[in-house]
């Protein structure tokens, strides 16, 4: 730039008129400011593992449910008597239409697949404590709002399980007292699930809830980018920086990260269309068989679920007999999450230096979501309502033991909690007594009672068990 | 970490296979979808034998052609009802009045009838049907009892009746199963070679493009496994700078 000399060659040439119009551009817009602030050189802890490649990955699916949206949109009809068919006609009359609902149906399932691990990862690094609480907030306001995107998207095929699940789901608004009745029937402008429900739910699933969920997803990088990256050691890379600022654990996250992440996007695009293209359906599991029988309000089908994300809080709801107190719970599994930066408070992030026994209390909670899950798939039986309502105990605790473990605790203090929750567990059995399968209730007494016998009676007595480990002061990658 | 990862991965990989291990007792139809010739004598079979009551809405015969290698020639000498055109979808010439009124309902749409039950469920209730006198028909089905379809495939077949279950002497419960009371036109392996051809066709139908996406799902991923390759190179190249 600084020589005098005419331009060589015709890359010089472009090179030259693109920094004029970067130039330009920067006069009149901040693009380079945002560029260097937010990519280039925004700097991320260099020790992210692989569970670090799911943010992006969901970010990716976003792109991927809104683009293969609009294209759907493009041909499918909201109306009750026409939109079971227009599917049909995109997955058998559009050009590459089967190949775009498939995106999108596949897309939705594995969106929460991905998301399901993001989160995990939040969970096992402590990436939910201060300061990131907010972040953490924002991303579970993104879940609740991809859920009622993926509930609302689900009534629009208009099949048997569509029209069903949403009947039933509706339903629980029921519940709640006094208003319950009044809302679910505002909820569905009906009576009962009709056209005019399939129109609204068509509105909110490509408008009102997209719109939401992109301002979400803008704030939770706002408050990422203004906190900066967690990291698999929990190491707070700001606290140790060079004589420019500069973290010394920091990386560019151009080009390393998204460097990176391309190769991670690839792996996983691999994994995407081998379903895409070999099972679309996942046996089952991301296409329901039920779905691929138009809606009938006469014909109730054997039995009804929701798609396999929601099975965790479906299982937790049929646990309880009680429909309020099933609903309730139901809530209060999803609310606890966004409590979670308050409940735990131990001032060691990563679950790599807290002790064995919280290694094992995450490990146990996420198989225990992973066998809710299981459960809300099952056709409703009494062995697994007994089965899921132990499970969903679990996933109740895995909070409390959480809160117990935020500081050090007397022995008296974890024999007394123990006893008061398995208290608590038997209060319930109580109430919930049936003479008929009263040996298995007490059978499956032991499952909560073995969980709290590990997870609070055994550092009660051995608290070395929970003693957390020096946190390195910089992160330990090569 | 390396251990969770690996369990949660294993426990994603496992979910659907817990899922999914139930079996109802149906008979595996050996579905093979390059198998043209099987698809072409289905068609033919369900324009025969189904189409008089049941319709395949979202079939389209210029689509079937292409498939199927037809032309457009056979096509109408073979499939098409007169007076169809080659753009219309296969259905059926029965009106919904009449035939609510002749069976009780009407006679459900089976263009997605194998994704929504399933082919084993096609195959086992084809060769289900058998004499009940207190049917309003004459037959009964195991698969669907009190099906309100008549069997209209028993000339081929030949009727059959339902041996209820026994207690052996062994003390094993002995399954209930069918004999034959008339001799049909075609011999059982040949009669079953036609209900999995409907079987086959009835695959095809629910979902056409199968016959594709599989050719294009390896393109895809060979292309993604090339990409990987170049893509991994680039990155060990760039982070070869942080050392």
């Amino acid at each position: 730039m600084a020589n005098e000399t005419e331009p060589r060659d015709l890359i010089d040439v472009l090179g030259g008129w693109l920094a004029g119009l970067r130039d330009w551009i920067d006069e009149r817009f901040p693009m380079t400011e945002f560029w260097e602030k937010h990519v280039s050189q925004y700097y991320a802890p260099k020790n992210f593992n692989a569970w670090y490649f799911f943010g992006s990955i969901a970010l990716l699916m976003l792109v991927n449910q809104i683009v293969t949206g609009i294209f759907l949109a493009m041909n499918y009809k909201p109306d009750a008597n026409q939109a079971f068919a227009s599917v049909e006609y995109i997955m058998r009359d559009v050009n590459w239409g089967w190949l775009i609902r498939y995106m999108h149906s596949v897309g939705s399932s594995m969106f929460f697949v991905v998301v399901y691990l993001h989160m995990f990862r939040g969970v096992m690094y402590g990436s939910y404590k201060k300061p990131r609480e907010l972040l953490w907030i924002f991303g579970a306001l993104i879940y609740v709002g991809l859920m009622a995107e993926a509930f609302m998207g689900y009534l629009l095929p208009w099949g048997q399980m569509s029209y069903w699940g949403a009947q039933v789901i509706i339903s629980l608004f029921g519940a709640i007292p006094w208003v319950g009745e009044g809302l679910a029937q505002w909820i569905r402008g009906d009576f009962n699930i009709s056209d005019i429900t399939l129109n609204r739910f068509f509105a909110l699933h490509v408008a009102a809830v997209p719109l939401v969920l992109i301002g979400l997803v803008l704030f939770h990088l706002v408050a990422l980018h203004e906190v900066g990256s967690n990291n698999p050691d929990g190491v707070e890379i700001k606290k140790k920086k060079d004589a420019n600022g500069i973290p010394l654990d920091g990386i560019p996250f151009h080009p390393y990260y998204t460097m990176k992440d391309i190769v991670g996007v690839i792996v996983f695009a691999a994994i995407f269309s081998a379903i895409i293209f070999f099972a679309p359906g996942m046996h089952g599991l991301f296409l329901e068989p039920a779905n691929f029988e138009p809606a009938n309000a006469l014909k109730t089908p054997d039995d009804i679920h929701p798609l396999w994300y929601f099975g965790p809080y479906y299982a937790i709801l049929r646990s309880i007999p009680d429909k309020l107190t099933g609903v309730a719970a139901m809530g209060a599994a999803i609310f606890l999450l966004f409590l979670l930066p308050w409940i735990d408070k131990h001032p060691v992030k990563s679950l790599r230096y807290r002790g064995v026994l919280y290694r094992y209390l995450v490990i146990v909670f996420g198989l225990t979501f992973a066998v809710l899950g299981f459960i809300g798939m099952q056709a409703a039986s009494p062995t697994w309502a007994q089965i899921g309502q132990r499970c969903a105990e679990l996933y109740f605790l895995f909070f409390v033991v959480s809160w117990v473990y935020s500081r050090p605790r007397t022995t008296g203090f974890m024999t007394i909690t123990f006893v008061v929750l398995m208290g608590l567990v038997s209060i319930f059995d109580w109430i919930g007594w049936d003479p008929a399968e009263g040996s298995f209730k007490l059978t499956t007494w032991l499952i909560p009672g073995l969980y709290c016998a590990v997870f609070l009676l055994l550092p009660a007595f051995f608290s070395k068990l929970n003693e957390p480990e020096t946190v390195p002061e910089r992160v330990t990658s090569k | 970490m390396k251990k969770i990862g690996i369990i949660s991965i294993l426990i994603l990989a496992l979910a659907p296979a817990l899922a999914l291990a139930q079996d109802e007792g149906l008979q595996k139809a050996d579905i093979n979808l390059t198998n043209t010739a099987s698809l072409q004598r289905g068609a033919k079979y369900f324009v025969n034998y189904c189409m008089g009551c049941h319709s395949a809405q979202y079939v389209r015969y210029n689509r079937l052609g292409d498939d199927l290698g037809l032309n457009e020639a056979q096509l109408e000498n073979y499939l098409m009802p007169g007076g169809s055109k080659i753009s219309d979808t296969m259905v059926s010439a029965m009106p919904a009045a009449d035939s609510e009124k002749w069976f009780g309902r009407t006679p459900p749409d089976l263009s997605l009838e194998a994704r929504s039950r399933g082919p084993d469920w096609i195959y086992s209730y084809l060769k289900s049907f058998y004499v009940d006198d207190h049917s309003a028909t004459g037959a009964n089905n195991t698969v669907l009892p009190n099906a309100a379809m008549p069997n209209v495939l028993w000339e081929m077949q030949g009727l059959q009746k339902l041996v209820p279950g026994e207690q052996g002497a062994e003390g094993e419960k002995q399954p209930a199963h069918f004999e034959p009371l008339t001799q049909g036109k075609l011999t059982p392996a040949q009669y079953d070679q036609v209900a999995l051809d409907l079987t086959n066709f009835l695959t095809y139908t629910a979902e056409p493009i199968q016959l594709e996406r599989r050719d294009l799902g390896l393109k895809v991923i060979g292309f993604l496994i090339v990409f990987f390759l170049f893509a991994y190179l680039l990155k060990r190249e760039i982070w070869k700078r942080l050392h």
